[in-house]
């Protein structure tokens, strides 16, 4: 058996929190910590998807949040056109971001290191205004999804609890699937693309397919959370793409610990919670928000499952 | 024709705006290997001073002096108690700390000036039109813009091409450890250079800000659009950025001018009004893409050790 570490400790404590959260929030009637706690998870998804490439393959993709307002849009656009069946709206928007995945995977990985930073950037600023000039699905001010999508009885959408521990359960699945990617044989040559690209190649890897299918599955997993959280929130605008918002995700995995499975759920979970409390002493918050991102960068190398693996250490 | 060639003007105007803030995002990375995405931020902070100062001495050219002096002084600032320390970093912390710093920029403002944006009114000097050609008439302040930024251009390329510390710019570009080694003072290098940037994203946000509404936020979009351009010219290529700004701001402004009625004889009127707002702001990074796809180290790469 192997040694039960801090990490695994707090990591195990941390899932159990949002395991029985639900229960908390029964019996303590305070139904916004539910809320709050939805969004967590479902931005823990797109952290999580995000530390596939970026942890795990080195592709820092500054565009993420352009998958999680197409994963939205594709909810708001087929329910405003009638399409009101989870069965297609979850399916389309999985398709629709995997479809954008490949399209600017394919041209991003033509390079590399800062440019490739800037043009996924860039691609998702794009995305930003295209959805901005869809002036049919409501333009710059968003879209209102009036109805949640419809899985025909067999989970109900509208329900809190169910709602949240279905979020719960794509999270936990979204990174199982990552921890079975990571330890396949595919993983591991995506990780070692990571680590030295040459020598991968010279090895006779086709290099650019391996981190384009990995890009294509991280998009498309990310795409699933843009779809949950246009059902969390009712609504979706390009606000969801903005540049910030791929910021945000960034930050939840580098502050989580990139390249580490609970990295991400553990990044989510603390800047959100740190943005509401910040938020709630000062509306200014930002303002204490910026310098701390600042002295994390400088000072706290490996994010907190790194701090945690060191106390562990002792 | 008059619209064809004012828009043509709007489009150099606006492309010569891009290249200020282009030319400092790629000095700083060319030279300190930075990737700086507050450079938006002083942009911003420029036309904010700018517009304090001009309603505080009541003379444009002296509060904008003035602001331009407050960036400078911003930049090196910001440069000796943070960005100092990220030298040598990987990319990806330069990203998040100056996520931070951008975080941290805009709610000051916030603080200071409050939510609502500022106005920066022209002198009545600037604002008459002036013949530019024969019946053609083009607003004078426009016209001082093009006129300054390419003196500004000039200036600097005489500079780095010229100048006894353009030259160590130039050389510390190529190989930063090699001029340490023969006793520059890098440190000092650095600072000049950065406050060189900041100016320079400073001039661009107070010339811009009698045009478009002084608010937060305003130096995000035009960042992405100055990422674009040193992606296109070519990283740390000067030369390269003005280039791909010129053409940037012209397919941008004549993008965004015709399309729409070119649109209109192919689509019905229709679809054209819902395509072509979308095409329009599409149209900048598609070019991108082309040039990534047919040369992916941008149009004039700078010469790489």
């Amino acid at each position: 058996m192997k040694a039960l570490t801090v990490s695994k400790a707090v990591t195990a404590l941390v899932l159990a929190g949002l395991v029985l959260l639900p229960l908390y929030s029964q019996l303590s009637g305070n139904i916004f910590i539910l809320t709050l706690f939805t969004r967590i998870v479902i931005l823990a998804l797109a952290a999580a998807s995000l530390n596939l490439i970026m942890g795990y393959g080195g592709m820092m993709s500054f565009g993420h949040a352009a998958y999680l307002g197409i994963g939205g849009y594709a909810v708001g656009i087929l329910a405003q056109e009638g399409v009101g069946s989870g069965f297609i709206q979850f399916p389309v928007a999985l398709a629709a971001s995997a479809l954008y995945a490949l399209v600017i995977g394919a041209l991003s990985l033509r390079t590399r290191g800062v440019y490739f930073i800037m043009i996924t950037l860039a691609f998702a600023q794009m995305a930003y205004y295209v959805a901005s000039g869809l002036a049919r699905y409501g333009g710059d001010d968003g879209l209102t999804v009036y109805k949640r999508s419809d899985f025909s009885g067999l989970i109900n959408l509208s329900g809190r609890v169910q709602f949240y521990y279905l979020c719960l359960a794509c999270l936990l699945g979204v990174i199982f699937l990552i921890w079975r990617i990571v330890n396949s044989r595919f993983g591991l040559v995506v990780q070692g693309l990571r680590s030295n690209e040459q020598r991968m190649q010279a090895i006779g890897f086709p290099a650019k397919r391996y981190q384009l299918v990995c890009f294509v599955i991280s998009g498309t997993m990310c795409g699933l959370a843009g779809a949950l959280l246009a059902n969390n929130t009712d609504f979706v605008s390009p606000a969801v793409m903005y540049w910030t918002r791929s910021g945000d995700l960034m930050v939840m995995v580098i502050l989580g610990g990139m390249g580490t499975l609970f990295g991400p759920v553990m990044g989510a979970v603390v800047y959100l919670l740190l943005e509401e409390f910040l938020s709630q002493i000062t509306e200014y918050w930002a303002l204490i928000m910026g310098p701390l991102l600042l002295l994390i960068v400088l000072f706290g190398r490996g994010g907190i499952m790194g701090l945690l693996g060191r106390a562990g250490r002792g | 024709m008059l619209l064809v060639i004012e828009q043509f003007l709007n489009g150099l105007q606006f492309g010569l705006l891009l290249f200020l803030l282009a030319a400092g995002l790629t000095l700083v990375f060319g030279i300190m290997d930075l990737v700086n995405l507050a450079h938006g931020s002083l942009y911003m902070m420029g036309a904010y001073f700018a517009a304090t100062f001009v309603a505080w001495t009541g003379n444009f050219l002296l509060g904008a002096l003035l602001a331009l002096g407050a960036t400078l002084v911003l930049g090196i600032v910001l440069e000796v108690v943070a960005l100092r320390h990220l030298y040598g970093r990987d990319h990806l912390d330069h990203v998040l700390a100056t996520f931070g710093l951008i975080l941290f920029f805009n709610e000051a403002v916030r603080l200071i000036w409050g939510p609502a944006g500022l106005a920066l009114p022209l002198p009545p000097w600037l604002t008459v039109p002036v013949p530019i050609l024969p019946g053609i008439y083009y607003p004078a302040y426009r016209l001082a813009i093009i006129v300054v930024a390419l003196l500004v251009a000039l200036l600097l390329y005489l500079g780095v091409m010229r100048t006894r510390i353009g030259m160590l710019i130039r050389a510390g570009a190529s190989n930063r450890e090699m001029i340490g080694a023969l006793g520059i003072n890098i440190k000092l290098l650095y600072t000049l250079v950065f406050g060189l940037g900041a100016a320079l994203a400073g001039l661009a946000g107070l010339m811009q800000a009698p045009i478009l509404t002084v608010q937060i936020g305003m130096g995000e979009n035009i960042l992405i659009l100055a990422f674009v351009i040193i992606v296109i010219g070519g990283i740390g290529s000067i030369r390269g950025a003005f280039l791909a700004a010129i053409f940037v701001g012209m397919i941008d402004t004549l993008g965004r001018a015709f399309l729409p009625n070119l649109l209109r004889q192919i689509l019905s009127s229709t679809a054209a009004s819902t395509a072509a707002p979308a095409l329009s702001s599409m149209l900048i990074y598609l070019l991108m893409a082309i040039v990534l796809v047919v040369r992916p180290e941008g149009l004039f790469p700078a010469n790489r050790r």
